[in-house]
């Protein structure tokens, strides 16, 4: 009796530990304010490592402002002021103490509209290698290759990597975008709206390489593409008015979900 | 109805504005080539001016217009560059930020002789250094500098959001991020301000009469030393340039053919703005092709 007892704790112990090593971040209480604008409202949730995450949620429900908040985009705005924690590892990434720069280079963002340089295709890679002091040209001609080849875009661009990065396509242009993020190594990748500005094609392509690429990063995705969230995602948590109203497995999410809003959103029985 | 009519009378008054200003400009340009062109050949762009005789050049006039120019540059592009980075990127909105921004604007409104006096007791009372390139260019500076601050500032803020925001997100400083991402990007932007604002400065008499000078030593083109006396490169000799000559001849000149002089040196300076306008797009219109063709 005292044994199978001990047993159970032990073992509640290390799944708790096990469960703990499995999350990349670790949101509590999170609100952020754009001035008197309440945008993102008490959230807490915890984000799995190697999973993929979608934020689903009405526009202007506050999932940029979410997402932006990981790798402190939004202290480029003013106006805003966020209070609450994200523990990543051992830190706080909401403390002002620590290295916004450094923080980047560990959680990359790929945003909703492409944004390469108006440099040539390389130059996009090599950019931040440089700064972070690689100057070989065989090492950074490794890294280029290594990164388009993650984005699966090495086989288009390899004989034009010196044309400028702004003669690509659309979806090429995103798929570069997502290579550059990947050469600062980084552990987790934010993308928002990745794939709201290209055609189906270029989208199911996208789509293809974020599934490969969760096996080596924790991503999170902003999509309003409810299709594409229970597609490409293993969690997904919907937001409405700046509240996080459910988060669960995408499967459940979208099958059974608990609460109303959630269903009357996923049945497309929204304003 | 009403709308239609007025709509048709606001139409018909642009139109004609724009007419007007058209035709003014190729009436002044036309009344100014007709007249200059004929006294333009080689020998008048390269040889000394003469003081008493008919038959004088402009010459050295053209050099220092160029040199001055030059030095001018040298000093205005980087520290304007500078404030305009500061201005665009580190400003926070504020009391200090408005004062800048309306010394900037005081500044820039500033009439050109004005800014002469001012040079005239700074740079060549003050420092003693005389009439002189260096006192020109520094007064040109001045001149000038608003301007490209302006200039610079609104081609940083012109670059899109995103690229500023891609820069960060990879994790590089913001320093870094303007040094690589948004200058290059505001470069051709920046290349045309310089250049128009070039044109201007190649154009400028009032700010130079009293700190150039009216007169330029004899000049030996041969002799390349910065530090002699009669080096065209020496900055600290007095240096007459092409529109100041231009109104000392009309003003004051004694030789026989000073219309004609003036005719051929104010064709030459209007010809050298408008080379400088054209270059200032051609190569604007030459880099934003290289930046975006994929070849
Ligand atoms: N830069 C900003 N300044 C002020 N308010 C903002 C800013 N960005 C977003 N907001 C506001 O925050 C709320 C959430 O916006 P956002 O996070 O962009 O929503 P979503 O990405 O879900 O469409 C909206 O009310 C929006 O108006
Ligand atoms: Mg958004």
């Amino acid at each position: 009796m005292q044994l199978t007892l001990e047993r159970t704790e032990t073992e509640e112990v290390l799944q708790k530990v096990e469960e703990a090593n499995k999350i990349a971040l670790d949101v509590r209480n999170l609100n952020i304010y754009y001035g008197d604008n309440h945008a993102v409202k008490d959230v807490s949730m915890a984000i799995e490592k190697n999973k993929v995450t979608a934020l689903i949620g009405p526009s202007g429900c506050g999932k940029s402002t979410f997402l932006r908040s990981i790798n402190r985009m939004n202290d480029l705005i003013p106006s805003s002021r966020v209070d609450g924690t994200i523990q990543y590892d051992d830190v706080n990434l909401l403390d002002k103490q620590i290295d916004v720069v450094a923080l980047r280079k560990e959680i990359g963002m790929v945003f909703q509209k492409p944004n390469p340089f108006p440099k040539s295709i390389y130059n996009n890679l090599t950019y931040a290698l440089r700064y972070y002091g690689m100057k070989q040209k065989k090492v950074l001609d490794e890294v280029v290759e290594e990164s388009l080849r993650k984005a699966a875009l090495w086989d288009e661009v390899k004989d034009r990597l010196h044309e400028s990065a702004l003669s690509l396509s659309g979806g090429q242009q995103q798929r570069l975008c997502i290579a550059r993020s990947l050469t600062m190594k980084p552990n987790i990748l934010l993308l928002d709206e990745p794939a709201s500005a290209l055609d189906p094609i270029a989208t199911s392509k996208i789509e293809d390489l974020i599934l490969e690429l969760k096996k080596d990063y924790t991503i999170i995705i902003v999509t309003h593409h409810m299709k594409q969230a229970s597609r490409i995602s293993d969690k997904t948590a919907f937001f409405l008015n700046g509240e996080l109203i459910e988060y669960g497995k995408t499967k459940q999410i979208f099958t059974n979900p608990h609460e109303e809003q959630t269903e009357n959103y996923i049945s497309g029985r929204f304003g | 109805m009403n709308s239609r009519i007025t709509n048709r009378i606001a139409t018909g008054v642009f139109f004609a504005c724009a007419a007007l200003i058209t035709l003014v400009l190729a009436g002044l340009l036309g009344y100014i080539l007709y007249h200059g062109i004929a006294i333009i050949n080689w020998d008048f762009l390269t040889s000394p001016s003469s003081s008493f005789r008919a038959g004088g050049g402009i010459g050295p006039q053209l050099f220092n217009s160029f040199y001055i120019l030059l030095i001018t540059m040298i000093i205005t592009v980087p520290l304007g560059l500078g404030g305009g980075i500061y201005m665009a990127e580190y400003a926070k909105p504020g009391k200090l930020t408005s004062i800048i921004r309306t010394s900037i604007e005081v500044l820039a409104s500033l009439p050109s002789i004005v800014l002469g006096m001012f040079g005239l007791l700074v740079f060549v009372n003050l420092t003693g250094w005389g009439y002189s390139i260096l006192s020109g260019a520094l007064t040109l500076t001045i001149f000038n500098l608003p301007i490209m601050v302006r200039e610079c500032e609104d081609a940083i803020r012109a670059v899109p959001r995103d690229q500023r925001e891609a820069g960060l997100a990879l994790g590089t400083t913001h320093w870094h991020t303007i040094k690589k991402v948004l200058v290059p990007s505001a470069f051709p932007t920046i290349l045309s301000g310089a250049i128009l604002a070039s044109g201007r400065v190649f154009g400028e008499a009032a700010a130079l009469l009293f700190t150039a000078g009216l007169t330029t030593p004899r000049l030996d083109f041969g002799n390349w030393n910065p530090f002699s006396p009669d080096s065209p490169l020496n900055i600290f000799r007095p240096a007459e340039t092409l529109a100041v000559h231009i109104w000392a001849v009309n003003s004051e000149g004694l030789i026989p053919d000073a219309r004609a002089v003036a005719d051929g040196a104010s064709a030459v300076l209007i010809i050298s703005v408008l080379l400088f306008n054209l270059i200032a797009r051609a190569l604007g219109r030459f880099i934003h092709k290289r930046l975006t063709a994929s070849k």
